[in-house]
């Protein structure tokens, strides 16, 4: 990924903002432009809890590039709390205990880094609820 | 009146124990518990390091100031053990909670009290009336040459305190400082292992400031050990931080709550402010507390506080120290510790 690129994304990938419709309230995560439940353009920005539950989620044990140490682990879609779907790696877990149905938060972590040299990306993943 | 608004930590759930590492190298493990006071130190995970654990550290401490990122005035990132060797931590982790972009952010290096560096610059500015609010974090995912003594106790954690004039959940009383120029423990550029003096780091390093700090700050206050519901010496290991305190006349009631080193090892720049998250746990208002950290080089900051009422209102809105060390943790063999601290890498 290039450093632009992900620039651009920081504000869903640090802080989990959405956007949510004027019109309707309907809450999209990425941020839509044209509204998929009323067709309006006119959006306000708006920060998800971090909370949901795990609607699937799949093992990956044969990682791509730049993910090799971390196999196996786990990525989710997860309903959040305020009722969008989002999707991310879930660590801290134990991924053949995992359940449709668990409770999820997000935490900050690393994603990927470029290289030994270049940028660390940084994003949310899903972490079983414990309350650590 | 300035103070702590909100306190907040993140210890990571991994966990290696002294025996494990003594095993891989032959030690005498049983001497090595008696020796530094340890039993296990928590082990960060792939994903995780000083930024992460300083963010996720600061979200707890916002949920229990109770107020926006977008006051938070300064923001400041004290560790040994930044991602980058050029680009600050602070910028990630203000970006992260939403604090930018008017927002004066630094990282802070001083070995170990970086951490307090964060919490002692802050306390002043707020007091001196140029920001409302801001926030310090002592961060580290400190790293020991295998087989050193240091790799049993160079651990992972980090503390957050958001400072401010109102909402207070602990009134600062004094701060005192006490360093000199002595070359105990340090790390020179492009090496990734640090060097110590052994038992050079003792007497006239850690003892010497931290006792130094101590009793300047208890000077200045009018103030003597008895007067203390609690204190916190920095945790190098779990025997350092019992000595001093015996030294300087403490009793153990008062030292226990923030002594978490047995079981979390030494988090570096979050040692003594992660004692002093575990101690406002447990105080009640009025309780007076003294904070004293040590960084190697070397120097030591001193704080005393007093809670209020506000602080037993905001305990519950985020995790105790003691549920993120004592609970959910997941013990791992030597070589999966030397995986996640890329000790050894897969072949890409």
């Amino acid at each position: 990924m290039q450093v632009p690129k992900f620039w651009r994304e920081i504000p869903r990938y640090y802080r989990l903002e959405a956007g949510k419709c004027d019109q309707c309230g309907k809450i999209t995560f990425p941020s839509r432009l044209v509204c998929p439940e009323c067709g309006s353009r006119e959006h306000s920005k708006v920060h998800l809890s971090g909370r949901g539950t795990l609607k699937t989620f799949t093992i990956i044990r044969i990682p791509p590039d730049g993910f090799g140490d971390q196999a196996p682990y786990a990525i989710g879609i997860v309903q959040m709390d305020e009722g969008v779907g989002v999707m991310a790696q879930i660590t801290d877990c134990d991924v053949d205990a995992l359940s449709i149905g668990d409770t999820m938060i997000t935490k900050f972590r690393r994603v990927r880094e470029e290289g030994k040299t270049g940028i660390i990306m940084y994003a949310y993943k899903f972490v079983p609820d414990v309350g650590v | 009146m300035v103070g702590i608004v909100g306190y907040g930590t993140q210890i990571p759930r991994y966990r290696i124990r002294v025996e494990e590492i003594a095993k891989v190298w032959g030690a005498d493990a049983p001497s090595y518990k008696r020796g530094l006071g340890l039993n296990e130190k928590s082990v960060p995970a792939p994903d995780e390091d000083t930024a992460t654990l300083s963010v996720n550290a600061a979200r707890n401490a916002l949920l229990r100031a109770g107020i926006l990122p977008q006051e938070l005035g300064a923001v400041y990132v004290g560790s040994e053990s930044h991602p980058y060797a050029v680009k600050p931590t602070g910028t990630i982790v203000s970006e992260a909670l939403g604090a930018c972009p008017h927002v004066h952010t630094a990282d802070l290096e001083f070995a170990c009290k970086a951490g307090t560096e964060g919490l002692f610059i802050t306390l002043h500015e707020v007091k001196s009336g140029v920001f409302p609010y801001a926030l310090a974090v002592g961060a580290d995912t400190s790293q020991g040459a295998p087989g050193d003594a240091l790799e049993y106790s160079a651990a992972a954690g980090a503390a957050a305190f958001i400072v401010g004039t109102d909402r207070l959940i602990a009134e600062l009383l004094h701060t005192d400082v006490f360093m000199t120029d002595t070359p105990d423990f340090w790390r020179r550029e492009y090496t990734h292992y640090p060097e110590h003096g052994g038992r050079f780091t003792g007497a006239p390093a850690y003892f010497k400031h931290v006792s130094g700090a101590a009793l300047g700050i208890m000077d200045k206050a009018g103030m003597k050990p008895q007067d203390f519901t609690y204190c916190i010496f920095h945790q190098p290991n779990g025997k350092f931080p019992v000595q001093a305190a015996k030294q300087l006349g403490f009793q153990e009631a008062q030292w226990l709550p923030g002594l978490l080193s047995p079981t979390l090892g030494n988090t570096y720049s979050g040692s003594s402010p992660m004692g002093l998250a575990a101690t406002l746990d447990v105080a009640k208002p009025g309780d007076t507390i003294l904070l004293v950290s040590y960084g190697s080089g070397a120097g030591s900051d001193a704080f005393i506080f007093r809670a209020t009422e506000r602080l037993t209102e905001v305990r519950g809105m985020a995790p105790l120290v003691r549920t993120q060390l004592d609970e959910h943790r997941v013990f791992i063999e030597y070589g999966t510790y030397a995986k996640f601290r890329r000790k050894i890498l897969k072949a890409e």
